[in-house]
């Protein structure tokens, strides 16, 4: 039982009416323009692959069942370059080949050194990201420095840094230097800086101006202002922001490896590419466990430096 | 107010030396990570041999590549002959035997003993027109090269010996008597006289034949001239309109090969998109079970999230090389590997957005006997819809970016493109014009996102 409606009450309701309708309208609207660009894509993207997708599902399972080594102890010795029993002479089966020996009998598996290389190019990368993500966003902060022309300097240098393509840097490097660690190094230390710098002067422009504002009053000069006055409460944010970064850098450095940098990002490459069964799965695993184990001392690190405090998490590129 | 002197500051400090020195434990520690830090980096300096690498590189070639990006070279070659020269240009070159750059002059020879090859001109005498002071001039025994007011004459015996009259000047260099001469020009180029032959490069701004190859008509031709070609009704094809032609050979231009570049990149943004949309779909209601305060199970939050971790952890670099090998190389094994890591990341992200929500909103649905769907629809999904596609649109944009990494190893769009652009070292342009429309695409893409993450969720969006 519905009461009848006065003349403002009806038009309040027509009013509602024509609001919810367009309301529906334009979610109809852009739900069907995803539809659209959703089926183009999956079209477009089908048609340009060089396998078609359905064409292919039953080989995806084909392909997963070429990665289950013969016995499961072949992971193991891969994994640790032991002698395999079906060491037949192929590259396949060439466990112990790799070894690097380094006193007397005493050897670190293959993976597991270019783990460590891998390892070593992502702290390296953000070391050195931080050290100069650290001299530059006191320089892009609109808090400390007043020069208009300074600060946009800087920050579309460290925009650049960040936007241009990790890859591209990489492969120019790899072109001059050869094939090593140091293109990949300089690649993904390039970027740690322009995306450290951004974040880095984001947290010095919320920073608490008072104590700057102390060292002023007692004639402090810019460094000793920065060193004293926003450097203490900026560095737990910055510490956490750099370990953040590390666990992205391991990836990217695994990336990186791949197309030419070293590390195990070319292992796990060639290895995929040859049907090596044992080898992939070992390199897998080392690749997987070393990601965790990062993941979790970091996320251990940053709740003991900022405790509680959020941090929107992201790729941070 | 009271103001201390200089004696009183001294005197206070002497006297607590403990508050001013400063604690030394934290000294220490100070000092140690400096240290630490410092014998790390000398380590991995030689764990990576970086002085011997950065040594042996090859820095001369660095500064050729880096011109290359926005320049590029004419190189045409002069061949020494009994009694005349020929001309020729390498092989993919615009120019040819019946085409010459306008700052090459020559005259034909009157009589020769033997006709020059198809692809090579013969001429008596040719002068290349550096700058405004410098040129070559060649004859078949002599070469004249003025730079800058000074004058290098060269004479030349064929296949014996180069010889330059008085001593070099600063900018010509010679290994040993009789052998080859080097030129410099600068950034305008440089020539080698060799008995053979003389290589001159003359290096230009901008980037060659971008749009019209040398196999074009339109090659060559003024913008005013292509215009009024593309106007004329006379057709230069008489399969198709000039202006069809015109844009068919835009889109297939040998050197520049802008059709399929655009696909590639055309690939790469489809790959982030597709990927990142299922990602959101599939993640969606995932990241239900995983949230503790709305499925009760224990056993299933904690299996929910395992699975997440275990998406994001496998590195999208794993996925990509998997798929590449399942799929075949192209825009589906991308996708697949976004999808299943930012299943992860996106499962990951929503889930604690649903541990964070205010409790209040689900009671009072509850409170009026709302079904349980409806209670996550009206109490939970209003508030963490927005900060949900939020998210989503920000990794839509990292990535187009990761797109074209991934894509390097196979899977798929303008990454690979890239790649084999860099690893033949000569097509740093092609390089430079797909960095820039990388550029430009995750430029547009970020102010789409950030434009639309404003609408949804106000000011916090600027992450």
């Amino acid at each position: 039982m519905t009461m009848p409606l006065s003349e403002a009450g009806l038009a309040v309701e027509q009013h509602w009416r024509e609001l919810a309708s367009r309301r529906r309208l334009y979610t109809a609207g852009s739900l069907f323009f995803l539809f659209i660009a959703l089926s183009g894509s999956l079209w477009f993207a089908n048609d340009s692959n060089a396998g078609k997708f359905f064409d292919r599902l039953p080989h995806v399972f084909d392909f997963v069942d070429q990665l289950i080594p013969r016995d499961g102890l072949e992971v193991w010795r891969a994994m640790f370059d032991l002698p395999s029993p079906y060491a037949d002479g192929s590259l396949k089966f060439d466990y112990p080949e790799g070894r690097m020996y380094l006193f007397g009998s005493f050897y670190l598996p293959e993976y597991v050194y270019k783990m460590l290389e891998t390892i070593n190019i992502a702290l390296v990368s953000t070391l050195i990201g931080f050290a100069f993500g650290f001299l530059l966003c006191f320089l892009a902060a609109s808090n400390l420095v007043t020069q208009r022309w300074l600060r946009f300097f800087v920050r579309r240098f460290l925009e650049i840094l960040r936007a241009f393509p990790e890859i591209v840097i990489a492969g120019f490097f790899l072109a001059i230097l050869s094939m090593g660690a140091i293109p990949a190094i300089i690649a993904v230390s390039l970027h740690t800086i322009g995306a450290l710098g951004k974040l880095f002067f984001e947290v010095v422009e919320n920073a608490d101006m008072k104590a700057d504002e102390g060292l002023r009053a007692v004639g402090g000069n810019w460094p000793e202002r920065v060193w004293f006055g926003i450097v203490p409460q900026v560095m737990p944010n910055f510490l956490s922001y750099g370990l953040l970064r590390l666990e992205i850098n391991v990836r990217a450095s695994t990336i990186i490896g791949a197309v030419g940098g070293g590390g195990i990002g070319e292992a796990l490459r060639l290895s995929i590419s040859r049907n090596h069964e044992a080898k992939t799965i070992a390199i897998i695993i080392l690749l997987f466990c070393t990601i965790v184990a990062v993941d979790q001392f970091s996320a251990w690190l940053r709740k003991r430096l900022v405790g509680e405090q959020a941090f929107a998490f992201g790729r941070g590129d | 107010m009271t103001t201390l002197s200089l004696t009183d500051m001294q005197a206070i400090s002497e006297r607590h030396p403990d508050v001013f020195a400063g604690s030394w434990r934290k000294t220490l520690t100070g000092w140690a990570v400096g240290l630490g830090l410092v014998a790390y980096l000398a380590f991995a300096w030689w764990f990576f041999a970086a002085g011997a690498v950065l040594a042996g590189g090859n820095w001369g070639i660095a500064g050729t590549y880096l011109a290359d990006w926005v320049s590029y070279e004419v190189r045409p070659q002069i061949d020494f002959k009994d009694d005349r020269l020929d001309i020729s240009y390498p092989r993919f070159s615009a120019y040819r035997a019946d085409r010459h750059p306008h700052w090459l002059s020559f005259e034909r020879p009157a009589t020769t003993a033997a006709a020059a090859p198809a692809n090579k001109a013969s001429a008596s005498h040719v002068t290349a027109f550096i700058g405004s002071n410098d040129s070559i001039e060649v004859t078949p025994a002599q070469v004249l090269v003025r730079r800058g007011g000074e004058t290098l004459d060269v004479a030349v015996v064929r296949r014996v010996s180069v010889v330059a009259s008085g001593p070099l000047p600063s900018w010509a260099t010679q290994k040993k008597p009789g052998e080859k001469i080097t030129v410099d020009f600068g950034f305008a180029g440089s020539a080698q006289i060799d008995a053979d032959d003389v290589n001159i490069r003359h290096r230009f701004f901008g980037w060659e034949n971008f749009f019209f190859d040398g196999h074009s008509p339109y090659w060559g031709k003024s913008t005013g001239e292509v215009m009024s070609l593309i106007a004329s009704d006379e057709r230069i094809d008489s399969k198709m309109s000039n202006a069809a032609l015109a844009w068919d050979n835009i889109v297939n231009n040998s050197e520049w090969q802008h059709g399929d570049v655009w696909i590639k990149m055309l690939q790469t943004i489809v790959m982030a998109f597709v990927g990142t949309l299922f990602a959101s779909l599939l993640a969606f209601p995932l990241a239900f079970l995983a949230a503790r305060n709305i499925t009760q199970n224990r056993l299933v939050n904690q299996v929910a999230k395992r699975f997440f971790d275990f998406l994001r952890s496998v590195d999208m670099l794993i996925w990509a090389l998997f798929f590449t090998r399942a799929f075949g190389p192209g825009p589906i094994a991308g996708i697949s590997a976004i999808f299943f890591t930012d299943t992860g990341t996106f499962g990951k992200l929503y889930s604690e957005a649903l541990e964070n929500i205010d409790d209040k909103q689900r009671e009072g649905m509850r409170s009026v006997g709302a079904s349980p769907a409806s209670v996550q629809r009206y109490g939970v999904v209003p508030q963490v819809l927005p900060v949900l596609i939020s998210q989503s649109l920000y990794f839509w944009e990292s990535n187009t970016r990761s797109a074209t990494i991934i894509g390097a190893v196979g899977a798929g769009g303008i990454g690979l493109k890239l790649w084999e652009a860099m690893r033949t070292n000569s097509d740093w342009e092609n390089v430079a014009y797909m960095v820039l429309l990388i550029l430009i695409v995750v430029f547009i893409f970020d102010n789409i996102s950030t434009a639309l993450r404003q609408r949804l969720i106000g000011n916090k969006a600027s992450h």
